[in-house]
């Protein structure tokens, strides 16, 4: 426990550092897309259910954070609540639905569903379909701080990462949180004992949503827009292969693999059209060789050899 | 190339494009000469980027074609500024808004790009605009359409639009269509934004014309078979129906009509259709129909070198206009700095206005205070298959219509810091 | 002229006919969907890439070969079966041990790779692939004029699916399939080769996704994207059909087919989303399918 602290530790001193060294706009992205895929970890991870429309929650809420932010004139954390608000609803009546079947079938509903949202985006006036919501102004935090300059922004986004990644914490270490575990290990098991199975379920899926409607809300003012790229299924899939990537069920996997992929989007952009064969070889490497993610890799070998030496 | 000139204005433009062809000849030679005495670069040296679509939906009109163009351009010029080679950069949003406006920033911002080009589909056109004239930089857009670049959405200091908007291609189609008899209009409309914007500006030109629009119907983003909504557009016995779509959709539209025999009783218009997507339909398929085009390189000998030049460099297709509005942009901008002496934003955007535009993407194009560059726009017709002598032999002009007939006036800008100022 | 709602039934019938041709692509995709699902209890999300492929294949075959519509109707579906029997001996097989959402991973990131592939080498734009000579211009109906080659696609996708259904449902090999699926350990004690079945169900149900794609190859554009923008409508009729049967799948493709069609005429705008709204609907209703079995 104490290990887990000072890595935790030492983390917050590099992302505090960070922003000195490294480009602070590209950090942000990173944090936001490291929540978003956290928030996905919560379901797939700790749950077991594999949604493969997150993309909906964390473009509505884009969408949603932007419109108040450049219209309404609102102050960041105010969007932010607003977008993330928006996105816990979603997740209410889209869970509500999906929860009523299981495995495959989810992942399949969820998939539909969202691929509505996408349509409903294009059509709807006020996302301005293909030319997305554009500069949207990052106001002043609560009417006092101005987040215009990069550095200050970048503090935002980090406490807000920190608060949703403690949240998640919190949740999978609680009673709650025991219970999805057990919910993911044996479904049978727990109705048997007499968890309403199904309430567990929607409560993790609107917790999720939720987040993942957070980092989709910080990442629209970080960047300063809000596209269709944010709803498409393809950012679904995204999301699915950061928490895959980085390891499944695993506290911190989620947030390197939203690096590695974020960073390969960036820094890989002259391979062109290789990027997409290259993030699905990615998919089938890992769910073939790796199932257990670079973090549970890491973890499991260190297990093992710390009971081998016993 | 050849010197054909229309006789007005022959002493200055020969005299430019003399200068020009000098510089061409004597790629080797340094052309510090040519410029003024202080030229001087801020950063030392001439950096410019094309960012463009290389993997997405528009790769194929815009991609690799967008960089060879670029490319081509900065060899025309020697390849040098100031004594310096001038570097270009290039790079892929994805088709992805995030993606291309953290490029453009980190360009901007770390890698001192001086001005950026093409960013094709609008919503990266849109973000990289502002982010221009967020950082005071020179941006240039040829592949997006939206006409929000000069208005809503506008930049006049920074900002350049140069190949087509909505508005213009609304405006060639509407009224060269109605002028030459199709006065019963049906609209088949993508339903968003862009589709929308489309078909309210065609209307518009079209009942302006004389004609009428019998009606319409709206389909959803990427909705596959468009059979269904053609035996509507049939069942009104327009004389013309028109796509107020794009990409995949026009295309799919288009080929259904041909399989229930549009063609045969009513045309066929597209208000947003490059040569690339006729080489994609096939001439079968793509015959008789009619679109709006600022620039094709078979229209004379200029233009077929240039597209003959341009194909060896790219797998042997031939450039669109977009890959030529990318080529004329960057030579143009290139002009400026030299005459300017130096890559200050504001005094390259001020030689830039100042000149009128003269290469082999059009004649006296003339860049206007919103950042539109307005130059003649082209009414096409796709050839029958019969008359098609060779690839990429695809289209015969129709009717031309003069720049200042095919954009929008600028009295109906709808650009803030225009209004501001006029309002002043 | 009678109408209906303010649409003349002449028309109406036209579009319901389209409707129908749309149902059989949906029918033909969710049925292959349904086969492997049976078998290997895996959703397969590369069928839209595999149908994409499939009509890929074709187009090669006529540019690069001269091989004409009727032999790539039977060698295209084959090509793409063959690369079914790739996948699932080389990576497939794998993963029957553990919980499926494995395969539907797996599956995505093979169509990724897959349409990335087609669009890096062949461009985004897509290809044009023309009418076979037979099929051009149109059948007078008495209601409509409809071309050709729609009219034969629907005749040889209801044919595909119709002897579909009675291999599995009537014939003794359809037996073996069905008794495989429910007790894979007790058929190979009756001597039965189940790896070889599966495999063989693989190729099938994919061979199936390729025949609908050689079919599509005329009327849509070929193009990388064709297989991702249909596959997500199909898994949604899957979710609405219940994939427990093969009847379902069929008749569900091409009720929603018809349904999509009546949308286009009533209220255009809504053509895309009508799917997911009777899907969000079915669920509340009979969270099973309408065909499927409550497990």
């Amino acid at each position: 426990m104490n290990k887990t602290t000072m890595f935790y530790g030492a983390m917050l001193v590099v992302a505090l550092v960070a922003p000195f060294v490294g480009y602070p706009l590209f950090l942000m992205k990173l944090l936001c897309f490291a929540l978003f895929a956290c928030a996905f970890n919560l379901l797939i991870g700790f749950t077991g259910l594999l949604s493969f429309g997150h993309a909906m929650f964390f473009g509505s809420a884009a969408y949603a954070c932007a419109h108040a932010a450049k219209v309404w004139g609102w102050t960041p954390e105010v969007a932010i609540l607003f977008g993330t608000a928006c996105s816990a609803v979603i997740g209410a009546i889209v869970g509500t639905l999906a929860v009523r079947r299981q495995g495959i079938y989810f992942a399949m509903i969820t998939l539909a569903l969202s691929q509505m949202i996408y349509f409903f985006c294009v059509q709807a006036p006020f996302t301005y379909a293909e030319d997305g919501i554009q500069s949207v102004p990052r106001n002043k935090l609560l009417g006092l701080i101005d987040l215009k300059s990069d550095l200050h922004m970048y503090f935002f986004v980090l406490a807000i990462f920190v608060g949703g990644f403690a949240l998640i914490h919190r949740i999978i270490h609680s009673p709650f949180g025991q219970v999805l575990k057990s919910i993911r290990e044996n479904e049978a098991r727990a109705l048997s004992l007499g968890y309403d199975v199904d309430r567990y379920k929607l409560v993790a899926f609107i917790l999720s949503a939720g987040l993942a409607g957070m980092a989709g809300a910080t990442k629209t003012l970080a960047l300063g827009l809000a596209t269709l790229t944010d709803v498409t299924w393809q950012m679904s899939g995204e999301v699915v292969l950061m928490t895959l990537l980085g390891g499944m069920g695993t506290i911190v996997g989620p947030v390197v693999g939203a690096g590695v992929i974020v960073a390969m989007q960036n820094y890989l952009s002259g391979f062109g059209s290789w990027v997409t064969i290259i993030m699905g070889a990615t998919f089938v490497v890992c769910v073939l060789a790796f199932r257990r993610g670079i973090v549970g890799e890491f973890e499991y070998r260190i297990l093992k050899r710390r009971n081998g030496g016993h | 190339m050849s010197l054909h000139r229309t006789p007005a204005a022959v002493p200055r433009r020969f005299l430019r494009e003399a200068v020009r062809r000098l510089a061409c000849a004597a790629a080797v030679l340094p052309l510090a000469w040519a410029a003024p005495a202080q030229a001087s670069l801020s950063d030392g040296v001439l950096k410019i980027g094309v960012l463009t679509d290389m993997s997405g939906p528009y790769s194929d009109f815009v991609g690799k074609g967008a960089v060879i163009a670029a490319r081509m351009a900065i060899d025309d010029f020697g390849g040098r500024m100031f004594g310096k080679d001038i570097v270009l950069v290039e790079a892929d949003h994805l088709s992805k808004a995030d993606v291309g406006k953290n490029v453009a920033q980190r360009w901007f911002d770390v890698e001192k790009v001086d001005a950026a080009f093409e960013l094709n589909n609008s919503s990266v056109a849109l973000a990289v605009t502002a982010l221009g004239r967020d950082r005071n930089r020179i941006t240039v857009v040829t592949g997006a359409a939206s006409s929000r670049i000069t208005n809503e959405d506008c930049a006049p200091a920074t900002s350049l639009h140069w190949v087509y908007d909505t508005h213009s291609l609304a405006n060639v189609v509407g009224k060269a269509i109605v002028r030459i008899g199709g006065k019963r209009w049906f609209f088949l409309t993508a339903d968003y934004a862009f589709g929308h914007s489309l078909e309210r500006d065609t209307s518009n030109v079209v009942r302006a014309a004389g004609g009428t629009v019998v009606g319409g119907v709206r389909h959803p983003l990427d909705v596959g078979d468009f059979s269904s909504f053609l035996l509507q557009a049939q069942a009104s016995k327009a004389d013309i129906v028109a796509l107020a779509n794009a990409g995949t959709d026009t295309v799919n539209s288009i080929k259904s009509a041909t399989e229930f025999g549009i063609p045969k009783k009513q045309r066929l218009v597209t208000l947003l259709l490059g040569i690339s997507a006729v080489h994609a339909l096939g001439l079968p398929a793509a015959q008789d129909l009619y679109m709006a085009e600022g620039w094709y390189w078979d229209t004379n000998d200029e233009t077929r070198a240039f597209g003959r030049r341009f194909a060896a460099l790219h797998n042997g297709r031939m450039p669109n206009a977009i890959h030529t509005g990318v080529y004329s942009s960057v030579s143009h901008y290139l002009k400026a700095v030299r005459t300017a002496g130096t890559d200050d934003t504001a005094k390259v955007m001020k030689a830039m206005h100042a000149a009128p535009v003269n290469d082999v993407f059009t004649k006296n194009g003339r860049i206007r205070e919103d950042g539109l560059m307005q130059h003649d726009v082209y009414l096409f017709q796709v050839k029958k298959p019969a008359e098609s002598k060779a690839p990429w032999d695809y289209l015969k002009l129709v009717e031309t219509v003069k720049g200042e007939d095919a954009f929008q006036p600028l009295s109906q800008t709808r650009c803030p810091a225009l209004l501001a100022k006029g309002r002043a | 002229m009678s109408e209906i709602f303010g649409v003349p039934v002449q028309a109406l019938m036209g579009q319901l006919t389209i409707g129908l041709v749309n149902g059989c692509f949906y029918a033909l995709l969710s049925l292959g969907l349904a086969v492997i699902f049976g078998m290997l209890n895996i959703v397969n999300f590369a069928h839209g890439a595999l149908y994409m492929v499939g009509a890929f294949f074709s187009w090669m075959l006529l540019n690069y070969a001269g091989v004409n519509y009727w032999y790539s109707l039977i060698l295209a579906p084959l090509g793409v079966a063959a690369i079914g029997v790739v996948i699932e001996r080389t990576m497939l097989k794998w993963l029957y041990q553990l919980d499926h959402l494995y395969g539907l991973l797996l599956t995505f990131g093979l169509a990724l790779v897959t349409e990335g592939v087609f669009r890096h080498y062949y461009g985004s734009s897509g290809q044009p692939y023309d009418l076979p000579e037979v099929f051009r211009g149109p059948i007078d109906l008495g209601f409509m004029m409809l071309p050709k080659y729609r009219a034969w696609v629907v005749v040889a996708s209801l044919l595909v699916c119709f002897a579909t259904w009675y291999v599995i449902e009537k014939t003794k090999l359809g037996a073996y399939l069905r008794a495989g699926t429910e007790n894979p350990k007790l058929v190979q004690a009756f001597g039965i080769n189940v790896p070889l079945m599966i495999t063989l169900t693989y190729a099938f149900g994919v061979g199936l996704a390729g025949f609908a794609g050689v079919m599509a190859a005329p009327v849509y554009l070929v193009a990388p994207t064709m297989g991702s923008s249909i596959i997500i409508v199909v898994f949604a009729v899957v979710v609405i059909g219940g994939m427990g049967s093969i009847m379902g799948s069929i008749v569900t493709g091409l009720g929603l087919g018809l349904i999509e069609g009546l949308t286009k005429v009533y209220y255009p705008e809504a053509s895309t989303t009508v799917v997911f709204v009777i899907m969000a609907i079915v669920l509340m209703v009979r969270p099973a399918g309408l065909f499927g079995k409550e497990k």
